[in-house]
């Protein structure tokens, strides 16, 4: 149930912080919410997000060499300002917080927003 | 930053729904903030941060008063919270970083109690809203 929560969590940040959409002109059409959610592009990137994060859940002791050549791509290809993974970390966390209703306590949420904070942490760490 | 008609449309909706219930989300919002961000923690180091603290459950009322104020008087938010930018300016200088942890633990409060309201569109609507409201309480802080 937490993997169904990570690709709406990319639709849902191009529709919320909108400037987001930059890295994505190659997408296609993102005139409209209802453009962006269907957009397959978008689909397919959430799914590729989801797979990532679930290697980062796996080596929770080792996220900055998991994410090492994740980090290097974003910074040296596609030029990705490290904010927009923490935008997209707080994003992550309202949709769980939707899914999982009162079972998202205080608790979860803390563990949760350090999570992503940690994984943005480590897709910035081989800026330079 | 400007909020759209839709935007105001949507979070007036959004807090019409929520109705009655404002000081518990209020309540609820500093707890999830206390917990999430500890160092939110700091502004308030005279109060007992028990669960259900009669202290947290105060000042989460006056934390909902404010944004239904705000609701309430959409058009000119700078206006309705003038006194509140005041105080925060010169007596709270709370740093303007925490009014984004503040949304967003309402953000996640609106999201598990009413997840089928909290569309993207109102999502994005009332996440423009409190950083309206944040925006204005520090305006006057230089």
């Amino acid at each position: 149930h937490v993997s169904a929560c990570v690709p709406p969590s990319v639709p849902r940040l191009l529709i919320v912080y909108p400037w987001t959409q930059r890295f994505f002109s190659s997408f296609g059409n993102l005139s409209s919410p209802t453009a962006i959610i269907g957009n397959p592009k978008v689909r397919a990137h959430g799914k590729k997000v989801l797979t990532s994060f679930g290697d980062a859940i796996k080596n929770l002791d080792n996220i900055k060499t998991t994410y090492s050549k994740l980090s290097e791509l974003h910074c040296d290809k596609l030029h990705v300002d490290p904010e927009n993974f923490r935008l997209l970390g707080d994003i992550l966390v309202i949709v769980l917080a939707s899914h999982f209703g009162g079972d998202f306590t205080p608790a979860c949420q803390f563990a949760w927003q350090k999570l992503v904070g940690v994984v943005a942490h480590a897709l910035a760490h081989k800026y330079h | 930053m400007v909020l759209s008609g839709n935007d105001k449309t949507n979070v007036k909706g959004l807090f019409a729904k929520i109705g009655g219930q404002a000081d518990d989300y209020g309540a609820e919002t500093l707890e999830r903030m206390f917990v999430t961000y500890p160092q939110t923690k700091t502004y308030f180091a005279h109060f007992d941060m028990a669960k259900g603290s009669a202290q947290i459950k105060g000042h989460g009322k006056k934390v909902a008063a404010a944004l239904v104020e705000a609701v309430n008087h959409i058009d000119d938010i700078a206006g309705a919270l003038s006194k509140l930018s005041d105080l925060h300016a010169q007596k709270l200088r709370v740093d303007p970083v925490n009014f984004k942890l503040l949304g967003q633990c309402f953000l996640v409060v609106v999201a598990t109690r009413n997840p089928a309201a909290l569309t993207p569109e109102v999502h994005a609507s009332l996440d423009k809203f409190l950083c309206a409201v944040g925006n204005v309480l520090t305006a006057k802080y230089r």
